[in-house]
């Protein structure tokens, strides 16, 4: 309660104004804790309590970002714990605006603020310690947890300090430790949700549980944009623990004492839908639609000297066109949320990437003032960018709005696969002419897709362009003298969204496909092609030579196998991955090895960065293989793991990691380990076996 | 609703559902063990794996009338002090730091602990082929790592 009134105060200050504010006491058993900022508590008990502002959902944050915070503040480690930050606006994402986690922005956002919250708290504690020895504050030191007089020899913990430490101001520009004094920073750290995520503790989105909730599973249209038409609820009603069905914005909800009774409850709901117009799309329409597009000229997102001459004027040329399908996320945890929204306010529990949204939303749907929302992140389970959408929150809000109870829904599998905003469909169509050396002298390149902007940020499309459904082709780093990026703005009534590494994970298929294509039309290695077209762009090269070395690139692959690169730049971090693959007589592949060189500018945690770094590439190499979301009648065709297929453990490559040492800002690590593994895996395919594919997923090699 | 009896983690319960409810949502909604996860609902991923008398069994697709009185342990029972999680195959997925967003992790240790239990020292072979649970954060080398751990530190 105390920190709520702070962060109500403080979020009407602004983040900056933060520092400085303090928790008053507790209560008469329990000493104020230590509060120098929005995102430590040092109790009593020596603990340090750190508020993890963004959602922990597998890359690592609730580890990270309390390291550079104990890095500075000389915490003892063992006596870090975590608690996820409320809605409030000081915990906004500096790099976003607005506090949500996506982008890969989480370390790098945190970088300095989180370092200089650290080191201001120390200095307090250690003019704590001084007063109370009545010693000047230069003569001690922090270490561990505790303030140190080495004159002296005396010794005070964090916990003896804090309440004194409450009582005393805190300064704003404290210098920053030099990287060469970290210890904590910068080493490989175990993950501290690791021990709750072993013994079934970790609670996640749907394991929430409050008195009197009941549990909602809701009927959606099976097109997209469709409307109730008409419901029968009778045979829903009649199942035992249905408690109520209701019409909410999605669909028709049944809300019931639990999971099973709420489903048993949708099986025997009788919905009549509107379908609208989506129940016209195919796939197969789609494509051809793409196909039309790529006729058109575009709106021009880099345009480098005379392309149409360069082609013209060249010794031989390459073209091809590339085309992928939509992808859903499936995180493991299926969507769900809870809400319960009540006259004096609304609380909402939800394994969500996006805090300040669904904080809007309850106040929206409550009536309420934003402060009167309280937002519970859970953790996720998966992220990828799906619960960055607020529509299952949506949904909880309305059916505990309707019903007066606190609800959770809970979506099926089918429904997660059937109900998501997916990775963009997408075509290319490339032209690149060659000089007599065979190096590029012109590279166009064509990109004709949905905009997930249009739907999320419509203004961040201006004139037809969206800077980011270009990210990674309009940034091509080959120096080729005569280059053309246009983007063609399709629609296809299918709801696109952010999807790990989003408009990256197709743009870097393309381009580092079609720079293979090159390098095998000028009979060149495509490593030394790549490395030779890399001359201004040296965090590339120096990834692509470190992959290649470590790879045994030159030397011949284990029998059987053949080799294929890519280099690619998200997100500020640069990474270069070797595949190493066989094809069957029947074309089947399979990839045995990875690879994987990151330059990720500073890091924080080395040990994350592999993890991140094989994830990644485990959810690139799953959509390259298998994945696809097809549509017929303007229906989703897949519907659960047996025909949207998973990689499994069998097929798992074995993954290397090297992390290049660097002295760069930081980059992220959380998707950046996705695009390049597509066309690392299908330029060792056209290694293997001479044949391109130019169409995902792979499937099998014909 | 007809009443059953069963056995989890050592200890009776009875509980008032449909018959074909699945011993998923028993645990979960009737009993609150929310260790024991929800992933697809058709024996796909494993993240409800449990063990009954001691296999490893998919508990999303069991309905509960065809428990009887076969023992239920979950994972918050796989160590006797469930917060200690002191099961070596608990031990070496933290030694090898194996979980990302942690979601199939539940799952995967309840697969672990009943490989190793008939097969102390698994090939990467016999991992393959029993640890088919999915893992959407790829999580899968440190997995085989922490069985092949768990096998040396039995």
């Amino acid at each position: 309660m105390e920190r709520r009134a702070f962060l109500q105060t403080a979020g009407g200050a602004g983040a900056a104004l933060v520092i400085g504010f303090r928790i008053p006491t507790r209560g008469e058993q329990e000493p104020a804790p230590f509060a120098p900022n929005a995102w430590l508590r040092i109790g009593a008990d020596d603990s340090v309590l750190v508020i993890v502002d963004r959602s922990e959902m597998g890359q690592g944050v609730a580890t990270s970002l309390p390291m550079l915070l104990a890095e500075e503040l000389e915490a003892d480690w063992t006596k870090v714990q975590i608690e996820f930050a409320p809605a409030d606006k000081a915990y906004i994402n500096p790099l976003f605006g607005l506090q949500g986690t996506g982008g890969s922005s989480s370390i790098r956002a945190a970088w300095t603020p989180l370092r200089k919250a650290g080191a201001a708290a120390r200095e307090v504690l250690i003019a704590a310690a001084a007063q109370r020895w009545g010693v000047k504050a230069t003569e001690c030191h922090a270490e561990r947890g505790a303030v140190v007089h080495a004159k002296s020899k005396r010794r005070l913990r964090y916990g003896q300090l804090a309440t004194r430490a409450a009582t005393l101001p805190v300064p704003t520009d404290v210098p920053l430790k030099d990287r060469k004094d970290w210890h904590i920073a910068g080493k490989p750290t175990k993950r501290l949700d690791t021990p709750s995520k072993t013994n079934g503790r970790a609670k996640f989105g749907i394991d929430t549980w409050v008195p009197g909730l009941r549990v909602a599973v809701v009927a959606r249209s099976p097109v997209f944009g469709g409307k109730v038409k008409s419901f029968d609820a009778t045979a829903a009603k009649a199942v035992e623990g249905v408690h109520t069905v209701m019409q909410i914005s999605s669909g028709i909800a049944v809300v019931a004492s639990g999971y099973w009774p709420a489903k048993l409850g949708r099986d025997a709901l009788k919905v009549e839908w509107d379908e609208g117009p989506g129940a016209t799309v195919s796939s197969a329409s789609i494509s051809q639609l793409f196909a039309e597009r790529a006729g058109q000229s575009g709106a021009v997102a880099r345009h480098d000297g005379d392309p149409e001459g360069g082609l013209g004027g060249a010794a031989s040329k390459v073209d091809a066109d590339y085309e992928l399908p939509f992808l859903a996320h499936t995180t493991m945890e299926p969507m769900n949320a809870t809400a319960h929204v009540r006259a004096d306010g609304v609380d909402i529990w939800a394994p969500t990437q996006f805090q300040q949204g669904a904080q809007g939303l309850g106040a929206q749907i409550g009536g309420v003032p934003p402060e009167k929302v309280q937002v519970h992140t859970t953790y996720l389970g998966g992220g990828f960018g799906r619960r960055f959408e607020l529509d299952f929150i949506l949904e909880a809000l309305e059916a505990s709005k309707a019903s007066g109870a606190p609800v959770k829904v809970i979506w099926s599998r089918e429904d997660d696969i059937r109900n998501s905003q997916y990775r963009p469909a997408n075509f290319h169509r490339m032209h690149a002419g060659l000089g007599a050396d065979g190096r590029p002298v012109a590279w166009t390149h064509r990109v004709v897709a949905p905009s997930i902007m249009a739907r999320v940020f419509p203004n961040m499309v201006q004139n037809g362009l969206d800077g980011e459904a270009v990210e990674g082709g309009m940034g091509m780093p080959y120096a080729v003298p005569n280059v053309h990026v246009d983007y063609v703005l399709t629609d296809t009534g299918i709801p696109v969204g952010f999807w790990r590494s989003v408009n990256n994970s197709f743009n870097a298929f393309a381009v580092e496909s079609f720079i293979d294509e090159c390098a095998a039309a000028a009979k060149a290695d495509p490593f030394e092609y790549r490395r030779g077209l890399l001359t201004n762009a040296p965090r590339h090269r120096g990834v692509l030579e470190l992959a290649a070395a470590k790879a045994g690139w030159g030397t011949p692959a284990p029998a059987g196998r053949a080799r294929g690169i890519a280099v690619f730049k998200s997100f500020e971090s640069f990474v270069a991955q070797v595949a190493e693959v066989s094809v069957s007589p029947a074309g089947e592949v399979r990839v045995h090895r990875v690879v994987c060189a990151v330059d990720c500018g500073q890091y924080v945690n080395p040990d994350t960065i592999e993890a991140q770094m094989q994830g990644a590439i485990v959810f690139g190499l799953t959509a390259a293989l298998k994945g696809a979301i097809t549509i017929d009648k303007g229906r989703v065709q897949q519907s659960n793991f047996n025909d949207y297929e998973m990689l499994h453990l069998a097929e798992m490559p074995v993954v290397e990691v090297y992390i290049v040492p660097s002295t760069e800002a930081p980059g992220g690590i959380g998707e950046p380990g996705t695009p390049p593994i597509a066309p690392a895996v299908c330029n060792a395919i056209f290694a293997a076996t001479g044949k391109r594919i130019r169409k995902l997923p792979i499937g099998t090699v014909t | 609703m007809p009443s059953f009896t069963l056995t989890v983690n050592d200890r009776p319960h009875v509980v008032n559902v449909a018959a074909d409810t699945p011993l998923l949502w028993v645990l979960r909604d009737n009993l609150g063990l929310t260790g024991t996860k929800f992933g697809c609902g058709i024996a796909q991923c494993g993240a409800c794996t449990v063990h009954l008398d001691g296999e490893a069994t998919r508990s999303c697709v069991i309905p509960i009338s065809a428990v009887g009185t076969t023992k239920v342990t979950t994972i918050e029972a796989l160590s006797p002090m469930a917060t200690t999680a002191s099961h070596r195959v608990q031990k070496a997925w933290q030694a090898e730091d194996v979980p990302q967003c942690g979601y199939c992790q539940s799952g995967q240790i309840m697969a672990a602990a009943a490989l190793l239990a008939k097969t102390p020292d698994p090939t990467d072979e016999q991992i393959d082929a029993a640890m088919t649970n999915i893992c959407r954060c790829g999580t899968y080398q440190r997995i085989r790592s922490a069985v092949h751990r768990a096998a040396k530190e039995a």
